[in-house]
C-alpha cells in the first residue's frame, strides 16, 4: 500500500506539486494499479533475464566524425526565456 | 462520390490516368475538413497551405510527365506528436502547446519525399496516454459512427479523420494498442509494426521500448502502400533495424489455404462483449472454410500483461518526461521564485491528469526500494510473455482476436476510472511488450451499427504475413463496404 505521505515525497521526486485532492486521488488510484500489479509477485522468475528490448540489439556505434549542430537561434525560438544566446532560468541559488 | 471518399490506391490509380489532378484531391479533402471538422474534431491544426503547395507540385510534376512516388498527390494527417518543422507540434499538452519543432520526423520527411500533401495536425490523448483522447487538453474528438461515443486513442484523432474522409490516410504511433484500439473503435484499417521497423526519430518519446509508428487507413491495400514508404533504417533511431523493406503490397492475396492461424484462448474470456466475441468467431470461421488452419493455443502470461504494462510504461515515461522543465522549450510558469519551485510549478500547470498519474506510477516503480519489486519484476515478466509469442510461433503462422474487448465505449464513461481505461488496451498491449507487429481490420458490426475490430499478430517482421491475412478478411467479410452515416457536406445526415 503507498500512503498519502508517499504519493507526496514521490511526487518531489517527479517534480510535480500536487493539490490535497490530487494526493487523495493518486493515493487511492496508485493503490489499484500497485494492487493488480501485485499478480506480478505470483509468478516464478526465477533465472528468467529481464527484458528491456523484445529485439536482439546492441550497441550502435559510428565514426566519430563532427557534424552541423542545428543552428542556435533555431533551437533557442522556443525557449521560454532566451538570453543572449543562452536559456536563462530564475535563480539556483542564494 | 466525392473524391475525398476514395482510398489512397484509387486515388493513386486515378491521378495517373490523368482523371483527376492532385490540387482537385487536396482541395476536396481540405473542403471536407472544413464542412465537417467542427463535429468530429479530429484536427489540432490544419495545414491547408502546405497540402496545397505539396499539390501544386505533383500536378507539376506529373505535368511534365516524369514518375511520381505511389502516395504522390495522396493528402494525409500526422498525429500530432510527430514533429514537423515550422507547424506546431502539441502531443494535445498545454506543456507543447506553443512549440514549433526545429526539425522534421523520419516519417514526415519520407512522406515529403512520397509527394504526400500533409493535410494537418491530429488530436491525441495527452502524450499518447490514454485510450479515448479525452485525454488531449484541447478538446474531445467524436467516433464518426456514433458522435457521443469516443473515436478511442491515444491515436483517436487519426482514426476519426480516416473514418469521416478527412484525411485519405493517416500515421498515428502506438505504445499499447495507440493505433490498433482507436482503428478499431473507428471501422478503419491500423497497423502497428514490429519494434524497430519504423524509425522513431521525430516521434515524441512516451515508452521508448514500445513506441512504434504505423498507418491508419481506409483498406488493407493502403496501410501496405503506407507501410512501405514509411519503412527502413535510419541512423537518426539506432533502434530501427537494418533490414530490407519489401513491397508490402506483394503480399495481399484472398487465397489463405493451408495458412495456420492461432486463437488463444486467454482471448476469449469473460468480459468480452458478446456481440464483439462473435463477430470474431463469424471471421474465423470464414477463414476456416476458406481453407485456413485453426487451432486453439495458449498465452499464458496474457493476465499478466496489463499489469506488467502497467509498470512498464509509465517508468518508461517517467524519464522520458522529465525533460518538460519549462527551460529550453514548451510552457513555463511565470511566477516562481527560484529554478526549483518553476519545475515544479511549471510541470504540474502543464501536465493533465493522466500523464501526471503515470509520472507518480512510474517514479514510484523506479524509486529506491521499489525497484525490484516492481520495474525489474515486470521486465522479467516480459520476458515470459516474450517467450509465450516464440512458443505459439513455432506453431502457427498468425495469432487472431478481437482487437478490444468491448465496442466504442460513450464520452465520459470510462474517464474517472483509470483501471477500466487500462482494460481496453488488454488484448492489444502484449503485441507492444513482444515487439511484434499487429493490424486491426473492421470485420463486422455490432446490432446498434458500431465497427468492430479484428486483431492479426504475426511473428517479428511478419508484417507481410499479416497484411495478406487481413486483406482475406476485408475481403471476406465485406466490413469496409460499409461506411459511417455523416453529411455529405454540411447540414443533415444522410445515407
Amino acid at each position: 500500500m503507498i500512503t498519502k505521505d508517499e504519493v507526496q515525497k514521490v511526487a518531489h521526486l517527479a517534480r510535480l506539486e500536487l493539490s490535497e485532492a490530487e494526493v487523495e486521488l493518486f493515493t487511492e488510484q496508485l493503490n489499484q494499479v500497485l494492487e493488480a500489479a501485485e499478480k506480478l509477485q505470483q509468478l516464478d522468475t526465477t533465472d528468467v533475464e529481464p527484458t528491456a528490448y523484445a529485439v536482439p540489439m546492441q550497441n550502435v556505434f559510428r565514426e566519430d566524425i563532427p557534424e552541423p549542430s542545428m543552428p542556435r537561434d533555431e533551437v533557442l525560438a522556443n525557449a521560454p526565456d532566451p538570453k543572449d544566446g543562452y536559456f536563462r532560468v530564475p535563480k539556483i541559488m542564494d | 462520390m466525392s473524391l475525398y471518399q476514395y482510398t489512397a490506391h484509387e486515388l493513386r490509380d486515378m491521378l495517373r490516368r490523368k482523371e483527376v489532378s492532385a490540387a482537385e484531391i487536396t482541395d476536396s479533402v481540405l473542403e471536407r475538413i472544413d464542412s465537417l471538422d467542427s463535429v468530429i474534431k479530429a484536427y489540432v491544426t490544419v495545414t491547408a497551405e502546405v497540402a496545397k503547395s505539396m499539390a501544386k507540385a505533383v500536378d507539376a510534376q506529373l505535368a511534365q510527365g516524369s514518375d511520381l512516388p505511389e502516395l504522390a498527390g495522396i493528402p494525409m494527417g500526422l498525429k500530432d506528436n510527430l514533429n514537423t518543422k515550422g507547424i506546431r507540434t502539441t502531443c494535445s499538452s498545454k506543456m507543447l502547446e506553443n512549440y514549433i519543432s526545429p526539425y522534421d520526423s523520419t516519417v514526415y520527411e519520407k512522406l515529403i519525399k512520397s509527394m504526400s500533401p500533409l493535410l494537418g495536425k491530429l488530436n491525441m490523448d495527452e502524450f499518447a496516454m490514454g485510450s479515448s483522447t479525452e485525454n488531449s487538453a484541447f478538446f474531445n474528438t467524436a467516433n464518426p459512427w456514433d458522435l457521443e461515443r469516443v473515436p478511442g486513442g491515444s491515436s483517436g484523432g487519426s482514426a476519426a479523420a480516416v473514418a469521416a474522409d478527412e484525411a485519405i490516410f493517416t500515421l498515428g504511433s502506438d505504445t499499447g494498442g495507440s493505433i490498433r484500439q482507436p482503428a478499431a473503435f473507428c471501422g478503419v484499417v491500423g497497423l502497428k509494426p514490429t519494434y524497430g521497423r519504423v524509425s522513431r526519430y521525430g516521434l515524441v518519446a512516451f515508452a521508448s521500448s514500445l513506441d512504434q509508428i504505423g498507418p491508419i487507413t481506409k483498406d488493407v491495400t493502403d496501410a501496405a502502400l503506407v507501410l512501405t514508404a514509411i519503412a527502413g533504417h535510419d541512423p537518426m533511431d539506432s533502434t530501427s533495424v537494418n533490414k530490407e523493406v519489401p513491397d508490402y503490397t506483394k503480399f495481399l492475396k484472398e487465397d489463405v489455404k493451408g495458412l495456420k492461424i492461432g486463437l488463444p484462448k486467454e482471448y476469449f474470456v469473460e468480459g468480452i462483449d458478446p456481440e464483439v466475441k462473435t463477430k470474431v468467431m463469424e471471421t474465423v470461421q470464414k477463414l476456416e472454410e476458406a481453407g485456413a488452419e485453426v487451432k486453439e493455443i495458449s498465452l499464458p502470461h496474457t493476465d499478466a500483461a496489463l499489469a506488467t504494462y502497467y509498470i512498464i510504461a509509465p517508468a518508461e515515461a517517467s524519464s522520458n518526461l522529465a525533460r518538460y522543465d519549462g527551460v529550453r522549450y514548451g510552457y513555463r510558469s511565470e511566477t516562481a521564485p527560484d529554478v526549483l519551485t518553476m519545475y515544479k510549478k511549471t510541470r504540474s500547470e502543464g501536465f493533465g491528469p493522466e500523464v501526471k498519474r503515470r509520472i507518480m506510477l512510474g517514479t514510484y516503480a523506479l524509486s529506491s526500494g521499489y525497484y525490484d519489486a516492481y520495474y525489474l519484476k515486470a521486465q522479467k515478466v516480459r520476458t515470459l510473455i516474450v517467450q509465450d509469442f516464440q512458443k505459439a510461433f513455432e506453431e502457427v503462422d498468425v495469432i487472431v482476436s478481437s482487437t478490444t474487448p468491448t465496442p466504442a465505449f460513450k464520452m465520459g464513461d470510462k474517464i474517472d476510472d483509470p483501471m477500466s481505461m487500462y482494460l481496453s488496451d488488454m488484448f492489444t498491449l502484449p503485441a507492444n511488450m513482444a515487439a511484434i507487429p499487429a493490424i486491426s481490420v473492421p470485420c463486422g458490426y455490432t446490432e446498434a451499427g458500431l465497427p468492430v475490430g479484428f486483431q492479426i499478430m504475426g511473428p517479428a517482421f511478419g508484417e507481410g504475413t499479416i497484411l495478406h491475412v487481413a486483406y482475406a478478411v476485408e475481403k471476406l467479410t465485406g466490413a469496409r463496404e460499409r461506411r459511417p452515416k455523416l453529411p455529405e457536406k454540411g447540414g443533415a445526415a444522410c445515407e
